[in-house]
């Protein structure tokens, strides 16, 4: 117990220290955990950790990633990425292995092993990649399209390989063959071993099939089950539940786990439960990463580094050459646009985390001897440690001299602002429906499982969330949105939110329901500037049915109630101001006095001894005397003289 | 029998003498169609396709209104706007009011002689009259004299309310029963409750 504690201590100091410096630096976040890693290696050797271990514990922060990567990604763009899926993405790992192999024959390796090194470092590292693009926002641009098609047909194809690589076993390495099973990929505890082809087909199908399916139909009482515990926590544990359950799965019919996920995250792209899922699991996904990367820089083999330096740091950077070189010739075949193509070049021209998975199987299989392994293992580890260097390159060489072009982006991004609807019972459903008519996107939460099902009926989409939690909102896409509407019934948090929102993302315009007048003024303190009271406007209408119902003409009526709710608008804008969240209303002495005062004007104008707010209504269409009309006349009939 | 419309606007209903008279006997002829528009479109949301079908289903249409500015109170100009689209009052197939009447009664708070070259107002009515008069022209329209009471403001006092209100019953029902001279009332400049082109037969 103490030592685990320990160790968790340790990994967390590192990365809390190490991480904000980096960042400060403009290094990002995964060159800090990287650091963090190399600075407690010696600790940890002194510990005797076993930190490849933890570092195939840790790669379970990719299988969250995928999946997270796919709740962001709805089946039909899946489909529209099909050819540079395959076209991009094939190509790289094909083109990449078979000039990795040449390389490598070249340098006097057997074409077997050869073989191998290529498909080994053909892979990029879709932790680091993915981590950077989603830090630097730049996910959704030509290049990070792009680099996440290569990444997703890299992740696909570990599974071809890891079928291949056996074959190409070197026969004097096969009887140092120890039993050692491999890693996760490997799948040591393998379900469909001993069946055979055909059937393994089948079982592969049907577990792909359970996951769409299961996905699709079953989240849904899943989630309408837990909502009546009403427990943040037991959404949690349904998240983790799900994506273990998945990983688990695929790790039993030999799939990639992160494949796995990541197909379940596509299905769940259109479901209401997205934004909550996204919130609930992105944090250990960002826990398990920091910890992959503190892995990654904490396994480096100093003593190995040292003895062999200016091979291993020239083959590192060769590979990241050749791998370059293959990315740009792509990226100019595909048509990637301008600066995104040197995104996409630099950015996947390391070798990744798969590398690590392959390595040991290939050496479990006596594919590769343990001695060229282990400086592969260096390699790979020093081109994931340069690739932040890389990213520092693009951001501060290769953007400036595009800066046309990303100022358009700029632009595409502000058109792309959603609108967030927070609450759509009888309130927020009026405005969502009237916004979607005129053409806006919106993103609907409500964590009233009820509203869900009676909106679904309907085809209204909704996010199943409480709006309140800023991982949330921030899953919600608040930082990109333009406007937050706050339709939710309890006027505590709709005050709570509007203070968070105006705070954190001061250029959100927010409407803001209120309940009653003295909410109207907390939302005003809060900083909210658009405020709508819930049932001014009908009790309003009703008053002006009820004058027109008695005999009022019913132009007089609106003009009435116009001017009612004029002056009372007025008075409101005077009291906000003198309202003090912090001074009970009796004793906030400059409040009384107005409203004294403003009441005293209302009374006097209900009994006709000033003019009030029934000015405002009689001002219009009142002839003239008989006085002044002859006065006119008289005055226009001197100018004529 | 011809079918008549009385279109009646008046944003400040409660404040008028000649108008309310009017419209106290307006209301009181059978046969024909009286709308309030500033009852029915109180907020400004003219319904097109209920007002263009009431325009299908009359000969005659009739506009009541005292004079603001030199034109018609907001609301009619609004109505105009939206019920008088192209390509049914006016313009490519726009031909569903030809042949139709089109005619007004105003009251003005200025006299008479105010509306002459010499008068404070320098035109005569009528002048201020046209972008009406062309509206009908360009839907193909009759354009009719006006049905003028001048000096609205005074004319409680001088005893000018009652025959100009009964005068406008008259018209009223002559249109209706076809007894009005449209022909000379086209023809016409002006028209007073004591001038009034009735005819005594059919």
């Amino acid at each position: 117990m103490g030592e685990i504690l320990l160790l968790a201590f340790l990994f967390l100091i590192a990365g809390v220290i190490a991480v904000p410096i980096a960042s400060r630096l403009g290094l990002g976040s995964v060159l800090g955990y990287l650091i963090a890693g190399i600075a407690i290696s010696p600790l940890l050797k002194q510990l005797h950790v076993d930190v490849v271990s933890i570092q195939h514990f840790a790669e379970f922060g990719v299988v969250m990633m995928l999946f997270l990567v796919g709740l962001e990604l709805e089946p039909r763009l899946l489909w529209n990425m099909r050819n540079r899926l395959l076209g991009l993405g094939g190509l790289q790992v094909v083109v990449t292995t078979a000039i990795i192999m040449a390389a490598a024959i070249a340098l006097g390796q057997p074409w077997s092993v050869a073989m191998a090194v290529g498909m080994v470092l053909a892979l990029s590292s879709t932790a680091i990649v993915l981590q950077t693009l989603n830090e630097k926002g730049l996910m959704k641009s030509d290049g990070g399209q792009a680099s996440f098609s290569v990444l997703l047909f890299q992740d696909i194809a570990v599974i071809p390989m890891l079928a291949f690589i056996p074959l190409l076993a070197l026969p004097e390495l096969a009887d140092m063959v120890n039993s050692e099973a491999g890693d996760g990929h490997a799948a040591g505890m393998s379900f469909v071993a001993h069946l055979t082809a055909w059937q393994q087909v089948a079982v592969t199908i049907a577990a792909i099939a359970a996951v769409v399916v299961g996905g699709s139909y079953l989240t849904r009482p899943i989630f309408r089950f837990i909502a009546m515990a009403k427990l943040r926590e037991l959404f949690t544990a349904v998240a983790l539940m799900m994506v273990i359950g998945i990983a688990l799965l695929m790790t039993l019919v030999g799939l990639s786990p992160a494949l796995g996920t990541f197909l379940a995250g596509v299905v769940l792209a259109n479901s209401e439960y997205r934004h909550e899922l996204e919130s609930d699991i992105e944090p250990f996904k960002g826990l398990l990463l920091g910890l992959f990367f503190i892995t990654v820089g904490a396994a480096i083999n100093f003593t190995l580094l040292t003895a062999n330096f200016g091979q291993i740091i020239a083959l590192t950077l060769g590979l990241i050459l050749i791998k370059s070189l293959v990315l740009l010739l792509l990226a100019y075949v595909f048509k990637v646009a301008s600066s995104d193509r040197w995104l996409f070049t630099l950015g996947l021209a390391q070798a990744g985390e798969f590398g690590f998975v392959l390595l040991t199987f290939t050496v479990a299989s006596s594919v590769i001897p343990t001695a060229l392994a282990d400086k592969l293992l260096l390699v790979v580890t020093l081109s994931m440690l340069l690739t932040p260097a890389l990213f520092i390159l693009y951001d501060k060489v290769i953007v400036p001299r595009y800066a046309g072009a990303q100022a358009r982006k700029a632009d595409e991004i502000d058109e792309d602002g959603s609108i967030i609807i927070a609450g759509v019972g009888r309130f927020g459903g009026v405005i969502n429906r009237i916004l979607l008519a005129a053409g806006y996107k919106t993103v609907v939460l409500d964590h009233n499982s009820e509203h869900l099902e009676r909106l679904r009926a309907f085809d209204i989409k909704v996010f199943f969330g409480d709006a309140t939690r800023p991982d949330l909102l921030h899953a919600a896409g608040i930082d990109n949105a333009r406007m937050l509407i706050i339709a939710i019934d309890d006027g505590e948090q709709a005050t709570q939110l509007v203070r968070y929102v105006v705070k954190h993302h001061p250029h959100i315009y927010i409407v803001a329901r209120a309940v009653d007048r003295h909410h109207v003024y907390e939302l005003w303190a809060a900083g909210c500037r658009d405020i709508i009271r819930e049932h001014f406007d009908s009790s309003v209408r009703a008053a002006r049915s009820a004058l027109e119902a008695l005999g009022h003409h019913p132009f007089d009526a609106e003009r009435q109630t116009r001017g009612y709710v004029e002056n009372d608008k007025s008075a409101m804008r005077e009291l906000a101001d003198l309202y003090d969240p912090d001074v009970p209303v009796h004793e906030n002495s400059a409040y009384v006095e107005r409203t004294k005062a403003i009441l005293a004007s209302h009374e006097g104008a209900m009994q006709g001894s000033t003019k009030g707010f029934a000015s405002r209504v009689e001002r219009g269409w009142v002839p003239p005397s008989l006085d002044d009309e002859a006065a006119a006349i008289a005055e226009n009939a001197a100018n004529d003289d | 029998m011809a079918k008549l419309i009385v279109y009646y606007a008046h944003p400040g209903h409660k404040h008028s003498h000649a108008n309310k008279a009017m419209v106290a006997e307006a209301r009181t002829v059978d046969g024909i169609s009286f709308v309030d528009l500033y009852a029915e479109y109180p907020r400004f949301e003219i319904d097109i396709d209920r007002e263009q079908q009431r325009l299908l289903d009359h000969d005659v249409i009739l506009f009541q209104f005292p004079m603001f500015w030199y034109s018609t109170p907001s609301l009619i100009k609004e109505w105009q706007d939206l019920v008088l689209e192209h390509g049914f009052a006016y313009g490519a197939g726009g031909n569903k009011l030809a042949g139709k009447y089109l005619m007004l009664a105003v009251t003005a708070a200025g006299q008479e002689d105010a509306y002459t070259a010499n008068g404070y107002q320098k035109h005569p009515i009528r002048t201020f009259l046209t972008p009406l008069e062309q509206t009908a022209r360009l839907c193909h329209m009759h354009f009719l004299a006006p049905y003028v009471l001048y000096g609205s403001l005074r004319a409680t006092r001088e005893g000018l309310v009652e025959p100009h209100a009964s005068g406008y019953r008259m018209l009223l029902e002559a249109i209706r029963d076809d007894r009005f001279d449209l022909q000379s009332a086209e023809r016409g400049e002006v028209l007073c409750c004591d001038d009034l082109p009735i005819l005594e037969e059919a």
